[in-house]
């Protein structure tokens, strides 16, 4: 395997006496899309910055490409092979055309070959015609469009993004990630970004780190981390609201008996009776149906409707059955089954469906 | 009533007329007050800069030392720069008492922390992640600090003004470092206090109005490039 484009190595960072973040291993290959996820304060912000050794006093090493990126003046060439777009876009006060210019001067090029650079971004974000515009006469849309194409134009071979779609509407989001997108992919521009939308991270990224107060709380692929969270945290912040925790009282042909307060949960996997686990259940598995369902689930719950909450394109149902479970609905099926408060309803899942999040043998 | 209008009268006689001794006034406030700014922006513009950009202990207490500078009462200023270079001072040897260099020194010593103050206002008004965001476009410390006051550069041109406009009309310091020698370090301001008392209103009114039409040109150029620049 080839060496990663950028490594960590026992980074840690104390702001005002507090740990900021502390990551002892993380490298990131060449041609990568990695999301770094978590809530504010998580430390994203910091990481970003300390990959381009712009965080005074950090503690350990970034490696590019095996050279040390030293924090402060030293790490300016190394800093020319990479970009970092902010989430505000920090566009100097002149034409659209100065801004994408910017980074190539910096570099020192030739008149000719920084028009070339500035045309060819330009092209590749489609703002062509904006470039004579004063950019702060832009909209947000197109100013972090401009910004985009700024930290482009410089051909960097990493490219770091801190939330970068946060401050934009939905529409100019989409289209703006789904070109984003393609210029990283043909490119094979390692990108990492930061964002505290799952939905974005899932959308974009190969790989999710996902952060909480200065530590990586899950590393892996969207899949894996939507379907086998780590933690609690991990699993609540991908969207998961069911985490139970109980005991197991019996495990028999792959299927163990979990008992929580209000009834018993089945679940696929082993684990000695008397073991404390935590476990969550995704909420597009869990089925809701009025009377009984015809379906082969293991988990079959009687319950009331304590809650319907609109999100977007469907609706997530709170049904209480002893304990809560929180399960996704199309509207749809919410006016065909009449789903409202107080209603009384059957939740499903299969075995399968149960995610043990950690497990402690109590013996 | 007479009194005033003969004045204007005569003011603009003298002015339209080129009267040699008001040119040479004027002329020599221009090079005097001008000299003092052009070297307050090189110290003020550099001085505001670092202490905006730097952290080091004693910053508040340097910040609110600049602050206080920026209203430095003029006669207090002509009192110790005439101190230091009276005869017998510790900078008596250079001879700069009644001298324009002496004016310079003294409206330097008025200006400069105005242009600082204004300067370092200016650039702790930009973003704290512009700083960030340049260097992450592969700029050097040198190339980061340019284009942060080029940003800056509609405030910064304020702290000029703010400083032309500080010494231009300014005459404690002048008076006692410079003397109002005829011919030598006679002013605007000078000239139109002495003309006052001497009751000659017309020179007076002619002095004042064209110090008032300079003060208004000098700002006027500026706004305009601030203004045009800023749209």
């Amino acid at each position: 395997m080839s060496r990663p484009v950028l490594e960590i190595r026992k980074l840690a960072v104390t702001r005002n006496g507090m740990p900021a973040l502390d990551v002892p291993d993380l490298s990131f290959a060449g041609g990568e899309i990695c999301a770094l996820i978590g809530p504010n304060g998580a430390g994203k912000t910091t990481l970003l910055l300390s990959l381009m050794g712009l965080v005074k006093g950090a503690a350990g090493e970034v490696l590019y490409r095996g050279e040390r990126v030293e924090p402060g003046r030293g790490a300016a060439a190394l800093r020319r092979r990479m970009s970092l777009v902010f989430q505000e876009p920090l566009l100097f006060s002149a034409s659209v055309y100065s801004n994408i210019a910017s980074g190539l001067r910096l570099r020192g090029m030739a008149r000719g070959q920084v028009r070339e650079g500035v045309e060819r971004a330009m092209d590749l974000l489609g703002i062509a015609h904006l470039a004579r515009r004063r950019a702060q006469a832009l909209s947000g849309g197109e100013a972090q469009r401009v910004n985009l194409a700024r930290a482009l134009a410089v051909e960097p071979e990493v490219l770091l993004m801190d939330e970068p779609f946060s401050s934009l509407d939905a529409p100019s989001r989409e289209t703006l990630i789904a070109d984003l997108e393609r210029i990283i992919r043909r490119r094979g521009i390692t990108a990492l970004f930061a964002t505290h939308d799952r939905g974005e991270a899932i959308r974009l990224a190969d790989r999710i780190v996902v952060m909480n107060r200065g530590v990586v709380a899950q590393d892996g692929d969207p899949n894996t981390i939507t379907q086998y969270p780590a933690d609690e945290f991990v699993a609540s912040f991908m969207g998961t609201e069911t985490i139970l925790a109980g005991t197991v009282t019996a495990s028999s042909g792959g299927v163990m008996t979990i008992s929580v307060d209000g009834g018993a949960v089945e679940a696929a996997g082993t684990a000695d009776a008397g073991t404390a686990v935590t476990f969550c259940v995704h909420p597009e598995n869990i089925v809701l149906s009025d009377g009984v369902p015809g379906t082969s689930a293991r988990n079959l719950f009687r319950g009331r409707v304590e809650r319907v909450v609109p999100m977007g394109l469907f609706r997530k149902v709170y049904v209480r059955c002893g304990f809560m479970l929180v399960a996704y609905v199309t509207g749809q099926s919410i006016e065909s089954m009449g789903i409202r408060e107080g209603k009384e309803i059957t939740a499903s899942f299969k075995a399968t469906a149960v995610h043990v999040i950690k497990a402690v043998d109590k013996k | 009533m007479d009194l005033i209008l003969d004045g204007i009268i005569e003011a603009f006689r003298l002015i339209v007329t080129g009267d040699p001794e008001v040119m040479d006034i004027t002329l020599l406030s221009l090079r005097i007050s001008g000299s003092a700014t052009l070297i307050s922006t090189c110290i003020g513009v550099s001085a505001g800069t670092a202490v905006a950009l730097t952290r080091f202990p004693g910053r508040r207490f340097l910040i609110s030392v600049i602050n206080t500078g920026m209203g430095l009462p003029p006669v207090v200023v002509g009192l110790f720069v005439t101190i230091f270079i009276w005869r017998s001072g510790p900078l008596g040897s250079l001879g700069l008492l009644y001298t324009p260099a002496a004016m310079v020194v003294a409206q330097t010593v008025i200006a400069a922390p105005i242009i600082t103050g204004v300067t370092l206002a200016a650039m702790q008004r930009l973003p704290g992640k512009l700083r960030l965001q340049i260097l992450a476009l592969g700029a050097t410390r040198r190339q980061m600090v340019w284009l942060l006051m080029k940003e800056a550069r509609l405030p910064l041109l304020t702290a000029v003004m703010a400083g032309f406009g500080g010494v231009i009309s300014e005459i404690g310091a002048s008076i006692m470092v410079g003397g109002n020698i005829r011919g030598y370090t006679r002013v605007l301001t000078t000239a139109t206090v002495m003309e006052t008392g001497r009751g000659n209103f017309a020179v007076a009114i002619a002095l004042g109005v064209i110090l008032l039409i300079l003060a208004f040109t000098v700002n006027y150029i500026l706004t305009a490039i601030q203004q045009g620049r800023g749209r």
